[in-house]
């Protein structure tokens, strides 16, 4: 009961952090709503793989996030001159309703798929399939568009976590995380006049 | 010593060792050099067969055991293994006279590591994960550090990332459909997810916008190198989706889609080299137009269509070689590869066009040249089964030809007064050189690849038998 109480918390959490990484105007706070997005993510892949294999996911994630970070931190920084960001956040706050609609709706014909994935875990995923996607199609900007794959992987790998135990897998996909946030920084240091906004 | 030991962590770790080379031609070497000996070991080398040298003996297991799963390599994979080599090495060779090995040679050799353990791997379906990792490692190789990321980039790996989950999911649908074979919309749910996943991977019409940016933005050789490496390596999963599952490759549905989705790549991508003005993205939408020759072969019987799956292979490989050579030639010494900059180029670069002029006729299908068996046998096959895919096929083997007399054309228009010159380098004409005479032989005397092409379908234990 307690868990589930728990779940449905992580699951407004991970809605909180996903739409902080489309609304974020300075690089910092999108770096700190990654960094929480993944204890979300950690929290609901537990439900269905043990302990060490949920908390490599949650390591693989932060050290993805630190290199981002680390990198953003020693290019120079100007302020956010993002004004589509800016201007468009109505637009953007109608889009994640959407999105939250779109999981919500969508939780029930996933759990007939799998049975006993949990709705908590499904809507979880969803939702951060459905923001990181949103995120991805809304920009070219290399930081964002790291951002936005780093999170519609995270959704996926929650839903995958209930159909795939293997270790080999976890561990690739932790690879792949850390991947992702390596390639981001090294695209975020050849493009240092786009800054991250 | 195991077979995945030699075929995916020694060039994996000769990949990352050459990272710190600074000389080009050293590069030039440890890349060829390796690719070579790999591809010889996998003509020469049985697996899992004891090998007698002298008074030892030495047996190479075909299997390697990782976080509970194996990576196996039987000697039924070792032609796979000696193409996907042995024309490496032709695309190492080949990059020190463009100025690019340091890059392709590491980066190269890790990408190809990590594709021929997306073969290897077992279960196939984890495949996905391992060309994903191939992808990242192409992003460094694609932007170098000292240039600002292209949206063609960002593209490519937004859309190759996207393929992995629905290959995953795909995968695990299917194994659910296999078991309960009755359930339409379980069968729905994975051949949607299977065509999404496939479709990102080989950037399937309309998703191959990238393609053409690339082309126009980075070097030619590195993504024509990619162009041909990563849907090769797509085509095999393909493959063992259908060897593996049966409601697959009995469904005439998903042949038709197959079928439906090459027929679009190839009319596209020849519609699209006709009337392009750029030779990076003619060369571009030619490799659009190739992958839909892999997708068309693969809707066709698996006993007629096989054997031109391997048959489009080799010819693929050189092809797309030669072009993408002769393009970096041209485009270092000219601000875009642009016609208005290009025109009369073969007066300068005459190697340079020849090569441009033949790999272009080659994709279209032209007599003598190295496209030529593979597509005929392909057209053969397509319009025995339905005359309209092969008016389909004419309308794009017509654009990509169009194409080429287009270039032709472009590259030829020179003032009167220019004078001859081949300001090519001897690599240069040398790589060149070999690689026109290699389109010729592979046209003249296709039955060559004999050997090797005859033992690839036993790799599939359905679809080869």
């Amino acid at each position: 009961m307690i868990a589930t109480i728990v779940s449905w918390a992580v699951v407004v959490g991970l809605l909180i952090t996903a739409s902080g990484l489309l609304l974020y105007r300075d690089w910092r706070w999108g770096i700190g709503f990654l960094a929480g997005q993944y204890v979300g993510v950690f929290w609901l892949v537990l439900q269905h793989w043990p302990l060490g294999m949920a908390a490599a996911k949650l390591v693989g994630g932060w050290m993805a996030t630190a290199s981002i970070g680390m990198t953003l931190l020693n290019l120079h920084q100007q302020e956010p001159t993002d004004k589509y960001w800016s201007q468009g956040r109505s637009f953007l706050l109608f889009m994640i309703g959407m999105a939250a609609l779109l999981a919500v709706a969508a939780a029930s014909l996933i759990e007939s798929i799998l049975p006993g994935i949990g709705i908590p875990v499904v809507i979880g995923g969803i939702l951060l399939i459905a923001m990181g996607l949103l995120q991805l199609g809304m920009t070219t900007q290399v930081l964002r568009v790291i951002l936005g794959l780093l999170t519609t992987l995270s959704g996926f790998e929650i839903l995958y976590a209930a159909m795939e135990g293997s270790s080999l897998v976890a561990a690739l996909l932790v690879v792949i995380n850390l991947g992702l946030g390596l390639v981001g920084a090294y695209l975020l240091t050849a493009s240092p006049e786009e800054k991250a906004t | 010593m195991s077979a995945p030991f030699i075929w995916i962590f020694i060039p994996v770790t000769v990949g990352g060792l050459s990272l710190f080379v600074a000389r080009e031609r050293i590069a030039t070497i440890i890349g060829g050099v390796t690719a070579i000996i790999l591809a010889g070991a996998a003509l020469f080398v049985p697996i899992d067969e004891a090998l007698g040298l002298g008074s030892f003996s030495v047996k190479i297991a075909s299997s390697f055991q990782i976080l509970g799963r194996s990576l196996t390599l039987d000697s039924s994979e070792a032609p796979l293994l000696a193409i996907l080599f042995g024309v490496a090495a032709l695309w190492f060779v080949g990059a020190e006279s463009v100025g690019v090995a340091k890059r392709l040679t590491p980066f190269g050799l890790i990408i190809i590591s990590l594709l021929v353990a997306s073969i290897a791997v077992q279960p196939f379906l984890y495949a996905a994960l391992l060309i994903e990792l191939a992808v990242l490692v192409a992003v460094p190789l694609l932007s170098p550090a000292d240039q600002i990321p292209s949206r063609g980039v960002i593209r490519f790996l937004i859309y190759q990332t996207l393929g992995m989950p629905f290959i995953l999911v795909a995968g695990w649908l299917s194994a659910g459909v296999e078991a309960s074979p009755g359930d339409l919309a379980l069968t729905i749910q994975s051949t949607t997810m299977l065509g999404l996943g496939f479709a990102f991977l080989f950037a399937v019409f309309p998703l191959y916008n990238w393609i053409p940016l690339l082309m126009e933005e980075g070097s030619p050789y590195i993504i024509g190198f990619l162009l041909w490496l990563l849907p090769t390596i797509t085509s095999i999963l393909v493959m063992n989706f259908l060897d593996r599952y049966a409601w697959l490759r009995t469904s005439a549905q998903v042949m038709s889609a197959l079928r439906v989705a090459g027929l679009l790549m190839v009319v596209s991508g020849g519609i699209w080299t006709a009337f392009q003005r750029h030779l990076g993205r003619m060369m571009a939408f030619a490799a659009v137009a190739e992958t839909g020759f892999i997708l068309l072969a693969l809707s066709l019987d698996p006993t007629m269509g096989l054997p031109i799956v391997f048959l489009l292979l080799i010819p693929r490989g050189l092809g797309l070689a030669v072009w993408a050579l002769s393009l970096s030639v041209m485009d270092s010494d000219t601000e875009s590869l642009r016609f208005s900059s290009v025109q009369g180029m073969a007066r300068i670069y005459p190697l340079a066009a020849t090569g441009l002029i033949l790999s272009a006729l080659s994709t279209a299908g032209f007599p003598l040249l190295a496209g030529f068996p593979p597509r005929l046998a392909l057209w053969n096959a397509l319009a025995q089964q339905s005359l309209g895919t092969g008016l389909w096929f004419l309308i794009g083997i017509i654009g990509l030809a169009t194409g080429a007399v287009r270039m032709l054309a472009v590259t030829v228009m020179a003032d009167e007064k220019t004078a001859w010159a081949s300001k090519e380098s001897w690599a240069q004409r040398g790589m060149l050189g070999i690689g026109v005479i290699g389109l010729f032989v592979l046209g003249l005397f296709p039955q060559m690849a004999n050997p090797i092409l005859n033992k690839l379908p036993l790799m599939f234990q359905h679809l080869g038998h």
